[in-house]
């Protein structure tokens, strides 16, 4: 189904990350292709966003390697760069600028040209619904707001590769639906990461899970194997159940 | 200037003036060089038409008012995250820190300009040397990119803006006091000469002074970009090895 014959979009392989005493990613691996829309989830702090930030290019790995596209991103990151749209989580950005011109800025990064930058930036703010708040400064926006438009700087360029820390987060039920709905359309000729820890928009968006905790992966499986983990054909269950295995793994681990 | 360096630059210079930063800074930087060069310089009473007293107190103005500038460059990106933003768009690290280091420079610059009307009240009152004016401004600029230089790598180490501003103050008045006799005497006694020189030509004053007397002198300019560069690369590494933290 999913062009599995291609080089994957994305291919991680013992990713590990330590910050000092702390070791945040342990030799995880997976990968993505494209048509594919990957869940990660994961406790707080299970090193979700760790891992988003390391394919990203923002953070340098401790050990192992991110493909993205087959480009290594410890050796040309700048062709990663290049290829992914990132949401970075909390949806960053430069509080005193108007939408308009935020957009225009990391277009310009992006290399288009002034009329090439227009029509781009038209695209998105129709996209995600921010005509209204075009000439607003980034500031003055609702949490539901400034989202959309970390959202909409991530699809300037029509990247292959999609990755979003926690796109929902802080979004009305409305608001969710239309962004679920977004990446599911685009979702067909694109490699999508989305980070969430509501484990209904696996349900609604993924075609594959992931679980991690403690840096650890812990699932990689379809939605429904992942239902299938659970005695009641439930997400929230299943997500427990497959959590308190490990950390009472973790605790004998100790103990013995 | 590449495309992107020219993107941050703008975006950069834009910063500045859609806050309050540019125009406090401004009227601020512009009151000062007047109180200053009037009423310490005894701009008057001297009777001799040039700009001496204008530009002897700007290290001491540099010295507080640029790291007040400077601090925001990268501790801002940090504490609001965009740096996140900013490292994960196709722009190398280089690009990034001269974009908002030349925004910076250029908007110093832009304040310095506007302190015309003390060169138009000299040549309104006297028949000054203007070559010596010019040098007099070039001197100026090139300290302040000094300056510069170094609170923006400065900004990169901390996301907290008053630890930055701090510690580059700190810095900068050791540059410029490495010129002062209260530094020089302390080693003259008894340090070779050689190391005296070497210390004294460190310092922000002894390049400033040279050029100010008219004489705008290769070793100089020399100096500044030097100076500079080798801070930026250090804001390079700085920002390269801990992004995150």
């Amino acid at each position: 189904m999913t062009a599995n014959n291609r080089t994957p979009a994305i291919e991680v392989k013992g990713l590990d990350k330590r910050f000092g005493p702390i070791h945040a990613v342990r030799n995880i691996s997976f990968s993505v292709g494209h048509g594919e829309v990957l869940g990660f989830l994961g406790p707080n702090g299970a090193g979700k966003s760790t891992t988003m930030k390391m394919i990203t290019g923002f953070l340098e790995p401790t050990d192992g390697t991110v493909l993205v596209n087959g480009h290594d991103v410890m050796t040309d990151p700048i062709s990663v760069k290049a290829s992914i749209g990132y949401l970075p989580e909390g949806a960053p950005a430069y509080g005193e600028m108007t939408v308009n011109s935020f957009l225009d800025f990391v277009a310009e990064i992006r290399g288009y040209n002034r009329a090439e930058r227009q029509k781009r930036v038209g695209r998105v703010v129709e996209l995600v619904h921010l005509d209204s708040v075009l000439d607003q400064t980034v500031e003055t926006l609702s949490k539901g707001f400034k989202r959309r438009v970390g959202v909409a700087q991530a699809l300037l360029h029509d990247p292959d590769v999609l990755v979003m820390d926690e796109p929902t987060d802080g979004l009305d039920p409305n608001q969710k639906h239309e962004v679920r709905s977004l990446i599911k359309e685009m979702a067909e000729n694109k490699a999508i990461v989305i980070s969430t820890h509501i484990l209904e928009e696996v349900d609604a968006v993924c075609s594959r899970a992931i679980i991690i905790a403690a840096g650890q992966l812990l699932f990689d499986g379809t939605p429904a194997e992942l239902r299938a983990q659970s005695d009641i054909d439930d997400y929230d269950d299943a997500f427990r159940a497959i959590t308190s295995r490990f950390y009472a793994s973790q605790g004998e681990a100790g103990q013995s | 200037m590449n495309n992107n360096v020219k993107a941050v630059f703008k975006r950069e210079l834009y910063g500045y003036f859609h806050t309050p930063v540019a125009y406090v800074f401004i009227i601020i930087f512009l009151f000062l060089t007047g109180i200053f060069s009037f009423y310490l310089g005894a701009f008057y009473e001297r009777g001799q038409a040039d700009l001496e007293p204008f530009f002897r107190f700007h290290p001491w103005l540099y010295l507080f008012l640029i790291p007040a500038i400077s601090m925001r460059l990268w501790s801002e990106e940090r504490k609001t995250g965009t740096i996140e933003l900013l490292m994960t768009l196709p722009i190398s690290v280089t690009d990034a820190v001269l974009g908002k280091y030349l925004a910076a420079w250029c908007f110093t610059a832009i304040a310095l300009v506007l302190t015309f009307p003390m060169w138009i009240t000299v040549n309104y009152l006297g028949d000054p040397d203007n070559t010596v004016i010019l040098a007099g401004y070039i001197g100026s600029l090139l300290m302040a990119g000094g300056f510069l230089a170094i609170g923006s790598c400065i900004s990169a180490v901390s996301k907290s803006q008053v630890i930055a501003f701090v510690i580059s103050v700190v810095i900068c008045f050791l540059f410029i006091l490495s010129g002062f006799p209260l530094v020089l005497d302390f080693f003259q006694g008894w340090a070779p000469q050689a190391l005296v020189e070497v210390i004294s030509s460190l310092s922000f004053l002894t390049h400033f002074d040279s050029i100010n007397k008219g004489v705008i002198d290769l070793r100089d300019v020399v100096y500044y970009v030097v100076l500079i560069s080798f801070w930026l690369y250090a804001n390079v590494v700085v920002i390269d090895t801990r992004k995150a933290n």
